[in-house]
């Protein structure tokens, strides 16, 4: 049977169907019109118009973070593929699966600085897995699919389509499945055999062990596994900022989040360790402090599927490469063959980090200025709404503490900017979160500086009855900057007061806005009225929900390394430190 | 600082040797040369390019090199097993009194004169970095007009291929 002749327009549409792409977030414009009219009659595929490219990126992000599937985006030549730079760059950082489809200027035009013309493949080189420019129809169902592959294959990532509209209004015989040519892509998901005694081995000598697990455990669904590894060896777990729900936080053996504002004990379990089993997680600046004071004393395993990470900042006695989920299946077996229910002795490790779980737990102070505390009002989020619903935060001072104070039972209930730090991620993200997952309640926890970086997409939400929660954490300031300068600019305040808290002039209002754009906006300024606004936004479903908590401008995020200094040097509150026992102090 | 070659085997895609050079300007490498062409296969070039690295990265650099998705294969080329030439044009100011001395100089380096003028030679130089710098030096005296040279190429010995073992 002859092959169907179809528009290149229609061969995106197609292919994209049958990939598998239930949902795309985009804005047309001239350069990928054409793909745009065979859309509009495509049922497999809902399109949802966002109101700025941006929100279309992090959408497809917060769609593949909630779901594991991959996110597709689309948009125009020119500003429109600008504008998902810093959405590709985001899942760049992030290892989110990822698919950008561009229009670009006919191909005989590429070259002339044409109206919307922009070198997109260009521009998002250093911030892709990989990149395509399409200038011929018969060419696009082998790039897409070979896209698709790439970006949720291996390590996940973001794949650039940049098609020209000549070869969108093109005609070619449609040939499905097409021929996948790609020599140089073979990711290793198998785990080495020697590798993996050699990590047991190492695993059974350890006195101070530590599970360091990042992110990669949630993008290869390996937190199953991860649990058993724990229950096998019984050591402490950290979960970094991209990990968090990888591991229960219920769970006893969970120390809670390492790094600059990590726990006391997760961060002294990593600096104390005779061994670091790192899974899926890269020594990120955020994670070690100073390199060459970081956990001196440990040896490292290093699992990770992509091989460039290993290695890279810290030295790898075991260096594992494959996917975490196949590596820890791999390394349980052989640790249950090995210790036949036996659990290595690290009963002196638990002592000491027990006492330090005791002595430093998370906590906060009240505002000075009579407003509420904004870890009060993002525990209560996380209590009341319970471990199914996903959380997608901005960035800054409420991403920490909603990773802080927020319990994290399972993966892809946590949704942020980890590598890149993306003011405005999270309502777009949120939007997209509860597309792949409407029946969860979504929570977008947002600063008033993120906030106003992205709040169009409310707009989205109300039109296509996506009706997320919003809550501002209103310091009516940039919190974490404003904080950096209290502790290291003698609190000079330049440029960090958004004027957005209710003794300020208030521009914008956010209840005002939140009605603007058909939400229901609710203001909160007192504690005692916190969860009635929560319970009444969780049962308003008819439209999105924007909260406006107004809280203490001084509120600080602790503990905190300061940056560049060594995890030593972690402080629980302003200028006190953790006292050490006799003898602790190395 | 310690030199190496590496070979590259690459698919001959648009933007390619963008891919490769970006790579190397954003993660802090230095290229000292590089030489790009096709190879006996249809469809795959080579890039040889010589890295400078200071202490741990060159294994940054040939995994991050292995994850761009068009690069087919990265080897480090070590001098003992491998051939390594350069390939220069030289335009040498002469005259009737320095020609035949210039004209010693490139029997002793057994390099070639391909173009001759009253007041200039070119010459056409093959060889290792090592002896094609030693060649410029004797030249240097008579004055040097224009010089310019291919990067470093470089092919292991005996009868194995990178190719091939690829293409199975």
């Amino acid at each position: 049977m002859a092959n169907e002749v179809l528009t290149g327009a229609q061969a995106i549409v197609r292919s994209l169907e049958l990939l598998g792409v239930t949902d795309i977030f985009g804005l047309p414009g001239g350069a990928i019109l054409p793909t745009y009219d065979p859309l509009m009659d495509s049922t497999k595929i809902r399109h949802i118009l966002v109101r700025h490219e941006q929100g279309a990126g992090h959408a497809a992000e917060g769609y593949a973070s909630a779901s594991g599937k991959l996110g597709v985006c689309i948009a125009t030549s020119g500003p429109g593929a600008t504008n998902l730079v810093t959405a590709i760059a985001d899942a760049h950082m992030d290892s989110v699966p990822l698919l950008a489809i561009t229009g670009q200027v006919n191909s005989t035009a590429i070259g002339t600085d044409a109206f919307q013309e922009a070198d997109i493949v260009g521009i998002t080189m250093p911030i892709t897995k990989h990149s395509f420019l399409v200038t011929k129809a018969e060419d696009i169902p082998g790039v897409l699919a070979a896209a698709v592959l790439i970006a949720t294959t291996g390590r996940p990532g973001p794949v650039l389509v940049d098609i020209a509209k000549d070869a969108q209004n093109g005609k070619a015989e449609f040939v499905w499945p097409p021929k996948i040519d790609l020599p140089g892509y073979k990711p290793v998901t198998k785990p080495h055999g020697k590798q993996i005694q050699a990590a047991a081995q190492l695993i059974k000598e350890a006195k101070r062990p530590v599970l360091y697990v990042g992110g990669g455990i949630v993008r290869a669904g390996a937190h199953l596994e991860l649990l058993e590894l724990a229950k096998i060896i019984g050591a402490p777990v950290v979960t970094t900022l991209m990990a968090r729900g990888a591991f229960p936080d219920s769970d006893p053996q969970n120390l809670g989040m390492p790094g600059m504002h990590g726990t006391v004990p997760a961060v002294t379990a990593l600096q104390r360790s005779d061994l670091l089993i790192t899974l899926g997680a890269r020594f990120d600046d955020r994670v070690t402090g100073q390199v060459k004071t970081f956990a001196v004393g440990a040896k490292v395993i290093h699992v990770d599927i992509d091989p460039a990470e290993i290695g890279k900042i810290r030295f790898a006695d075991v260096p594992i490469v494959g996917d975490a989920k196949e590596v820890i299946a791999e390394l349980n077996a052989e640790l249950n063959a090995d210790l036949k229910g036996t659990k290595p002795d690290i009963a002196e490790w638990w002592k000491f980090l027990s006492d330090l779980r005791t002595r430093y737990p998370l906590g906060y102070t009240q505002p000075d200025d009579g407003k509420m505390s904004p870890q009060f009002v993002i525990s209560r989020i996380g209590e009341l709404s319970g471990p199914e619903a996903i959380f997608a935060a901005g960035v800054g001072q409420h991403q920490m503490w909603s990773a802080q104070f927020i319990k994290y039972e399972r993966p892809n209930s946590w949704l942020n900017s980890g590598g890149a730090g993306t003011m405005g991620y999270a309502v777009p993200a949120a939007m997209g979160a509860k597309v792949a997952q409407p029946e969860r309640l979504v929570w977008a926890i947002d600063g008033d500086g993120c906030f106003q970086m992205t709040n169009q997409e409310l707009a989205t939400c109300t039109i296509n009855n996506i009706p997320i929660k919003v809550a501002i954490i209103n310091n009516s300031s940039l919190g974490m900057v404003r904080q950096w300068q209290t502790l290291f600019y003698n609190s000079r305040y330049s440029n960090t007061d958004l004027n957005t808290g209710t003794d300020t002039i208030m521009v914008p209002d956010f209840v005002k806005l939140a009605d603007a754009y058909g939400c229901l906006g609710i203001r909160v300024e007192k504690e005692e009225d916190v969860d009635a606004a929560i319970k009444l936004a969780m049962e308003t479903n008819d439209r999105p929900v924007v909260i406006d908590f107004i809280v203490g401008r001084d509120a600080m995020v602790w503990p905190m390394v300061p940056a560049g200094l060594s995890n030593d040097a972690v402080q629980f509150a302003r200028d006190e430190r953790p006292v050490w026992e006799e003898g602790e102090e190395e | 600082m310690s030199h190496h070659v590496l070979s590259l085997l690459v698919e001959d895609r648009p933007g390619l040797l963008t891919r490769v050079a970006g790579l190397f300007a954003r993660r802090g490498f230095n290229i000292e040369s590089l030489a790009v062409g096709t190879t006996e296969v249809e469809g795959l070039s080579r890039i040889t390019v010589v890295v400078s690295v200071e202490g741990l990265p060159l294994e940054q650099v040939t995994k991050q090199l292995n994850k761009l998705i068009n690069v087919i294969k990265v080897v480090e080329l070590e001098p003992e097993t491998t051939v390594q030439r350069d390939h220069m044009l030289i335009k040498v100011k002469t005259d009737a009194a320095s020609r035949s001395q210039v004209l010693e100089a490139v029997t002793l380096f057994r390099a070639r004169v391909i173009d001759v003028a009253s007041d200039a030679l070119i010459i056409e130089v093959t060889g290792e970095t090592a002896k094609c710098q030693a060649f410029i030096k004797v030249l240097e005296p008579f004055g040097i007009k224009e010089l310019v040279q291919s990067g470093v190429l470089a092919i292991g010995r005996g009868s194995k291929s990178i190719t091939e073992k690829v293409l199975k």
